[in-house]
Protein backbone atom coordinates (compact mmCIF):
# COMPACT_ATOMS: atom_id res chain seq x y z
CA UNK A 1 0.00 0.00 0.00
CA UNK A 2 1.50 3.42 -1.07
CA UNK A 3 1.56 6.59 0.88
CA UNK A 4 -1.55 8.20 -0.76
CA UNK A 5 -3.44 5.05 -0.81
CA UNK A 6 -2.45 5.32 3.25
CA UNK A 7 -3.88 8.80 3.03
CA UNK A 8 -6.89 8.26 0.95
CA UNK A 9 -7.66 5.57 2.96
CA UNK A 10 -7.65 7.47 6.84
CA UNK A 11 -9.65 9.63 5.11
CA UNK A 12 -11.85 7.90 3.47
CA UNK A 13 -12.28 6.03 7.29
CA UNK A 14 -13.12 9.56 8.83
CA UNK A 15 -15.40 10.43 5.71
CA UNK A 16 -17.54 7.52 6.21
CA UNK A 17 -17.32 7.29 10.17
CA UNK A 18 -18.51 11.15 10.74
CA UNK A 19 -21.19 10.38 8.07
CA UNK A 20 -22.68 7.53 9.84
CA UNK A 21 -22.78 9.33 12.85
CA UNK A 22 -24.57 12.52 10.65
CA UNK A 23 -27.28 10.31 9.68
CA UNK A 24 -28.36 8.41 12.91
CA UNK A 25 -26.81 11.36 15.86
CA UNK A 26 -29.67 12.35 18.48
CA UNK A 27 -29.01 15.90 18.31
CA UNK A 28 -29.58 17.75 15.47
CA UNK A 29 -26.69 20.03 15.92
CA UNK A 30 -24.46 17.10 16.45
CA UNK A 31 -25.47 15.81 12.83
CA UNK A 32 -24.91 18.78 10.82
CA UNK A 33 -21.32 19.21 12.70
CA UNK A 34 -20.61 15.41 11.88
CA UNK A 35 -21.62 16.58 8.44
CA UNK A 36 -18.84 19.36 8.38
CA UNK A 37 -16.52 16.31 9.69
CA UNK A 38 -17.26 14.12 6.32
CA UNK A 39 -17.33 17.25 3.96
CA UNK A 40 -14.09 18.03 5.33
CA UNK A 41 -12.62 14.71 5.19
CA UNK A 42 -13.70 14.75 1.62
CA UNK A 43 -11.46 17.48 0.64
CA UNK A 44 -8.72 15.34 2.22
CA UNK A 45 -9.64 12.45 -0.45
CA UNK A 46 -9.97 14.77 -3.51
CA UNK A 47 -7.12 15.75 -2.35
CA UNK A 48 -4.97 12.40 -2.08
CA UNK A 49 -6.52 12.02 -5.47
CA UNK A 50 -5.19 14.79 -6.86
CA UNK A 51 -7.88 17.23 -7.14
CA UNK A 52 -6.31 20.03 -5.50
CA UNK A 53 -8.78 22.98 -6.46
CA UNK A 54 -11.99 20.50 -6.23
CA UNK A 55 -11.27 19.74 -2.54
CA UNK A 56 -10.55 23.73 -2.07
CA UNK A 57 -13.85 24.13 -3.59
CA UNK A 58 -15.24 21.31 -1.82
CA UNK A 59 -14.15 23.31 1.51
CA UNK A 60 -15.40 26.68 0.29
CA UNK A 61 -18.62 26.07 -1.09
CA UNK A 62 -19.61 22.80 1.27
CA UNK A 63 -18.11 23.34 4.48
CA UNK A 64 -18.35 27.37 4.58
CA UNK A 65 -21.58 28.03 3.08
CA UNK A 66 -23.85 25.11 2.74
CA UNK A 67 -23.05 23.78 6.03
CA UNK A 68 -23.53 27.04 7.53
CA UNK A 69 -27.06 27.27 5.64
CA UNK A 70 -28.00 24.27 7.39
CA UNK A 71 -27.23 25.47 10.53
CA UNK A 72 -29.02 28.90 9.95
CA UNK A 73 -32.30 26.59 9.14
CA UNK A 74 -31.71 24.30 12.01
CA UNK A 75 -31.73 27.60 14.17
CA UNK A 76 -34.41 29.04 12.26
CA UNK A 77 -36.21 25.99 12.84
CA UNK A 78 -36.09 26.12 16.52
CA UNK A 79 -34.14 22.93 16.46
CA UNK A 80 -34.49 21.25 19.95
CA UNK A 81 -30.91 21.57 21.69
CA UNK A 82 -30.16 18.28 23.12
CA UNK A 83 -30.96 14.72 22.88
CA UNK A 84 -34.28 14.62 20.60
CA UNK A 85 -35.80 10.91 19.72
CA UNK A 86 -38.38 12.68 17.59
CA UNK A 87 -35.69 13.25 14.93
CA UNK A 88 -35.88 9.91 13.63
CA UNK A 89 -38.59 7.56 12.16
CA UNK A 90 -39.92 4.58 13.94
CA UNK A 91 -37.97 1.62 13.93
CA UNK A 92 -39.85 -0.50 11.36
CA UNK A 93 -39.01 2.45 8.86
CA UNK A 94 -35.75 2.92 9.99
CA UNK A 95 -35.15 -0.73 9.71
CA UNK A 96 -36.68 -0.65 5.91
CA UNK A 97 -34.36 2.37 5.53
CA UNK A 98 -31.17 0.32 6.65
CA UNK A 99 -32.14 -2.54 4.12
CA UNK A 100 -32.23 -0.09 1.18
CA UNK A 101 -29.22 1.76 2.22
CA UNK A 102 -27.41 -1.24 2.17
CA UNK A 103 -28.76 -2.77 -1.13
CA UNK A 104 -27.83 0.63 -2.56
CA UNK A 105 -24.19 0.61 -1.42
CA UNK A 106 -24.16 -3.27 -2.18
CA UNK A 107 -25.57 -2.37 -5.99
CA UNK A 108 -23.08 0.68 -6.52
CA UNK A 109 -20.28 -1.38 -4.67
CA UNK A 110 -20.67 -4.68 -6.42
CA UNK A 111 -21.02 -3.30 -10.06
CA UNK A 112 -18.56 -0.46 -9.75
CA UNK A 113 -15.79 -3.47 -8.28
CA UNK A 114 -16.36 -5.30 -10.37
CA UNK A 115 -16.18 -2.79 -13.09
CA UNK A 116 -12.79 -1.35 -11.86
CA UNK A 117 -11.49 -5.17 -11.31
CA UNK A 118 -7.92 -4.13 -9.86
CA UNK A 119 -7.08 -1.59 -12.14
CA UNK A 120 -4.68 1.46 -10.25
CA UNK A 121 -4.41 4.67 -11.56
CA UNK A 122 -1.71 7.23 -10.72
CA UNK A 123 -2.98 10.34 -9.23
CA UNK A 124 -2.10 13.87 -10.96
CA UNK A 125 -1.72 16.37 -9.03
CA UNK A 126 -0.46 18.65 -12.29
CA UNK A 127 -3.68 17.77 -13.83
CA UNK A 128 -6.35 18.97 -10.87
CA UNK A 129 -3.88 22.23 -10.34
CA UNK A 130 -5.62 25.86 -10.58
CA UNK A 131 -4.28 26.34 -14.62
CA UNK A 132 -5.55 23.12 -16.48
CA UNK A 133 -8.89 23.72 -14.63
CA UNK A 134 -9.76 26.47 -15.43
CA UNK A 135 -8.52 26.57 -19.21
CA UNK A 136 -10.39 23.81 -19.42
CA UNK A 137 -13.69 24.99 -17.94
CA UNK A 138 -13.41 28.62 -19.40
CA UNK A 139 -12.40 27.08 -22.68
CA UNK A 140 -14.13 23.67 -23.18
CA UNK A 141 -16.87 23.45 -20.56
CA UNK A 142 -17.73 27.52 -20.99
CA UNK A 143 -21.26 26.97 -22.08
CA UNK A 144 -22.32 24.55 -19.22
CA UNK A 145 -20.88 26.66 -16.72
CA UNK A 146 -22.92 29.69 -17.77
CA UNK A 147 -26.35 27.89 -17.30
CA UNK A 148 -24.70 27.08 -14.30
CA UNK A 149 -24.79 30.48 -13.34
CA UNK A 150 -28.35 30.71 -14.78
CA UNK A 151 -29.62 28.17 -12.10
CA UNK A 152 -27.75 29.93 -9.33
CA UNK A 153 -29.23 33.02 -10.43
CA UNK A 154 -32.86 30.88 -10.93
CA UNK A 155 -32.11 29.28 -7.53
CA UNK A 156 -31.35 32.83 -5.85
CA UNK A 157 -34.83 34.10 -7.03
CA UNK A 158 -36.65 31.36 -6.29
CA UNK A 159 -35.32 31.08 -2.81
CA UNK A 160 -35.91 34.91 -2.28
CA UNK A 161 -39.76 34.36 -3.72
CA UNK A 162 -40.27 31.40 -1.62
CA UNK A 163 -39.13 32.92 1.56
CA UNK A 164 -41.06 36.29 1.20
CA UNK A 165 -44.03 34.66 0.95
CA UNK A 166 -47.31 35.82 -1.06
CA UNK A 167 -47.36 39.47 -1.40
CA UNK A 168 -51.08 39.55 0.03
CA UNK A 169 -51.90 42.84 -1.25
CA UNK A 170 -49.52 43.00 -4.29
CA UNK A 171 -47.58 45.44 -2.85
CA UNK A 172 -44.37 44.31 -1.41
CA UNK A 173 -46.06 41.99 1.64
CA UNK A 174 -44.79 44.31 4.36
CA UNK A 175 -48.53 44.28 5.41
CA UNK A 176 -48.58 40.90 7.15
CA UNK A 177 -52.56 41.61 8.43
CA UNK A 178 -54.16 42.23 4.99
CA UNK A 179 -56.43 39.42 4.33
CA UNK A 180 -55.79 37.83 0.96
CA UNK B 1 -0.23 4.04 -8.13
CA UNK B 2 -3.96 4.06 -6.04
CA UNK B 3 -6.56 1.26 -6.48
CA UNK B 4 -9.48 2.30 -8.00
CA UNK B 5 -11.55 -0.10 -5.59
CA UNK B 6 -10.99 2.40 -2.51
CA UNK B 7 -12.83 5.25 -4.15
CA UNK B 8 -15.29 2.92 -5.26
CA UNK B 9 -15.86 1.58 -2.02
CA UNK B 10 -16.15 4.87 -0.49
CA UNK B 11 -18.45 6.46 -2.91
CA UNK B 12 -20.94 3.07 -2.78
CA UNK B 13 -20.55 3.55 1.07
CA UNK B 14 -21.69 7.41 1.16
CA UNK B 15 -24.52 6.39 -1.41
CA UNK B 16 -25.72 3.74 1.25
CA UNK B 17 -25.32 6.00 4.22
CA UNK B 18 -27.39 9.24 2.49
CA UNK B 19 -30.03 6.98 1.49
CA UNK B 20 -30.73 5.77 4.76
CA UNK B 21 -30.57 9.09 5.91
CA UNK B 22 -32.84 10.04 3.51
CA UNK B 23 -35.56 7.43 4.50
CA UNK B 24 -34.72 7.32 8.06
CA UNK B 25 -34.95 10.89 9.49
CA UNK B 26 -38.28 12.72 10.07
CA UNK B 27 -36.69 16.72 10.60
CA UNK B 28 -36.52 18.19 7.17
CA UNK B 29 -33.24 19.71 7.25
CA UNK B 30 -31.42 16.16 8.25
CA UNK B 31 -33.51 14.57 5.77
CA UNK B 32 -31.04 17.51 3.23
CA UNK B 33 -28.30 16.47 5.15
CA UNK B 34 -28.65 12.81 3.49
CA UNK B 35 -29.25 14.02 0.20
CA UNK B 36 -26.13 15.98 0.60
CA UNK B 37 -24.03 13.23 1.40
CA UNK B 38 -25.49 11.09 -2.03
CA UNK B 39 -24.23 13.78 -4.26
CA UNK B 40 -20.94 13.66 -2.30
CA UNK B 41 -20.84 10.34 -3.23
CA UNK B 42 -21.17 10.85 -6.63
CA UNK B 43 -18.94 13.77 -6.97
CA UNK B 44 -16.14 11.08 -5.92
CA UNK B 45 -17.14 8.72 -8.27
CA UNK B 46 -16.58 11.98 -10.89
CA UNK B 47 -13.04 12.60 -9.55
CA UNK B 48 -12.48 8.96 -9.34
CA UNK B 49 -13.37 8.45 -12.78
CA UNK B 50 -11.27 11.48 -13.93
CA UNK B 51 -8.54 9.91 -12.92
CA UNK B 52 -8.60 7.72 -15.56
CA UNK B 53 -7.14 8.23 -18.97
CA UNK B 54 -8.76 9.30 -22.41
CA UNK B 55 -11.42 6.60 -23.37
CA UNK B 56 -11.89 6.07 -19.58
CA UNK B 57 -11.71 1.78 -18.56
CA UNK B 58 -12.08 0.81 -21.78
CA UNK B 59 -8.65 2.44 -22.40
CA UNK B 60 -5.28 0.52 -22.35
CA UNK B 61 -4.19 0.42 -18.88
CA UNK B 62 -1.19 3.07 -17.59
CA UNK B 63 1.38 0.25 -18.14
CA UNK B 64 0.98 -0.08 -21.41
CA UNK B 65 3.42 3.23 -21.15
CA UNK B 66 2.60 6.43 -23.19
CA UNK B 67 -0.87 5.03 -24.51
CA UNK B 68 -2.51 6.27 -22.05
CA UNK B 69 -3.06 10.22 -22.09
CA UNK B 70 -4.57 12.34 -19.43
CA UNK B 71 -8.14 14.12 -21.11
CA UNK B 72 -7.64 17.83 -21.23
CA UNK B 73 -10.85 18.85 -20.77
CA UNK B 74 -10.88 17.18 -17.13
CA UNK B 75 -14.16 16.18 -17.34
CA UNK B 76 -14.59 14.51 -14.00
CA UNK B 77 -13.22 17.16 -12.03
CA UNK B 78 -15.30 19.82 -14.12
CA UNK B 79 -18.16 17.62 -14.05
CA UNK B 80 -17.37 17.50 -9.66
CA UNK B 81 -16.85 20.99 -9.33
CA UNK B 82 -20.81 21.15 -11.40
CA UNK B 83 -22.18 19.18 -8.98
CA UNK B 84 -21.16 21.14 -6.14
CA UNK B 85 -22.38 24.26 -7.78
CA UNK B 86 -25.74 22.46 -8.29
CA UNK B 87 -25.52 21.14 -4.60
CA UNK B 88 -25.43 24.72 -3.37
CA UNK B 89 -28.66 25.69 -5.55
CA UNK B 90 -30.40 22.85 -4.73
CA UNK B 91 -29.63 23.14 -0.75
CA UNK B 92 -30.31 27.18 -0.85
CA UNK B 93 -34.15 26.66 -1.92
CA UNK B 94 -34.86 23.43 -0.07
CA UNK B 95 -33.76 25.31 2.93
CA UNK B 96 -36.49 28.46 1.68
CA UNK B 97 -38.63 25.33 1.20
CA UNK B 98 -38.17 23.93 4.75
CA UNK B 99 -38.28 27.61 6.24
CA UNK B 100 -41.63 28.46 4.29
CA UNK B 101 -43.06 24.74 5.93
CA UNK B 102 -41.81 25.78 9.30
CA UNK B 103 -43.69 29.24 9.01
CA UNK B 104 -46.71 27.82 7.62
CA UNK B 105 -47.61 24.55 9.61
CA UNK B 106 -45.03 25.12 12.70
CA UNK B 107 -43.14 22.49 12.26
CA UNK B 108 -40.52 20.68 10.47
CA UNK B 109 -41.39 17.45 11.12
CA UNK B 110 -42.02 15.33 7.58
CA UNK B 111 -44.24 12.50 9.54
CA UNK B 112 -46.59 15.69 10.59
CA UNK B 113 -47.01 16.69 7.25
CA UNK B 114 -48.84 14.45 4.91
CA UNK B 115 -50.71 16.53 2.48
CA UNK B 116 -49.49 19.45 0.93
CA UNK B 117 -51.46 22.13 -1.13
CA UNK B 118 -54.00 24.94 -0.04
CA UNK B 119 -56.74 22.34 -0.48
CA UNK B 120 -55.40 20.27 1.85
CA UNK B 121 -58.19 19.62 5.24
CA UNK B 122 -55.03 20.33 6.98
CA UNK B 123 -54.42 23.59 5.97
CA UNK B 124 -54.28 26.23 7.38
CA UNK B 125 -53.66 30.08 6.03
CA UNK B 126 -53.80 32.80 8.65
CA UNK B 127 -53.78 35.99 6.88
CA UNK B 128 -50.01 37.04 7.29
CA UNK B 129 -48.65 33.98 7.51
CA UNK B 130 -46.56 34.85 4.25
CA UNK B 131 -44.12 36.97 6.12
CA UNK B 132 -41.83 36.73 8.48
CA UNK B 133 -42.03 38.61 11.99
CA UNK B 134 -40.01 42.20 11.08
CA UNK B 135 -43.33 43.87 10.03
CA UNK B 136 -45.52 44.80 13.50
CA UNK B 137 -48.11 42.91 12.29
CA UNK B 138 -46.35 39.46 11.39
CA UNK B 139 -45.25 39.63 14.75
CA UNK B 140 -47.97 39.08 16.85
CA UNK B 141 -48.73 35.54 14.92
CA UNK B 142 -46.73 33.32 17.96
CA UNK B 143 -44.62 31.59 15.74
CA UNK B 144 -43.40 28.56 17.74
CA UNK B 145 -46.81 27.32 18.70
CA UNK B 146 -47.35 28.34 15.40
CA UNK B 147 -49.72 30.15 13.11
CA UNK B 148 -51.82 26.60 13.62
CA UNK B 149 -54.19 27.48 16.05
CA UNK B 150 -54.74 30.62 15.07
CA UNK B 151 -57.36 31.62 13.11
CA UNK B 152 -58.18 35.07 12.22
CA UNK B 153 -60.05 36.36 9.70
Amino acid sequence: MSGVELVFTGFALLTWGAAVLAVTSRQVVHAALWLVLALGGLAGVYLALGAQVVALVQILVYVGAIVVLVLFALMLTQAPIGVHRDLDAPLGRRLAALGVGLSVALLIGGTLAVAVGDRQVRPDLAAGAPTPLGTAIFAHWLLPFELLSLLLLAALVAALAVSRGRASDGTDGTDGSEVR
Amino acid sequence: MIHLLGPVLLAAALAGTGMYGLLARRNAVLVLIGAELVLNAANVLLVTGGLLPAGGLSAPDAAGGTAAVADPLLPGQVMAIFVVTIAAAEIGLALALVLLLFRRRATSDLGEVRELGETAPTHDDPPGAGVWPDTGAAAETDRPTGPKEEVRS
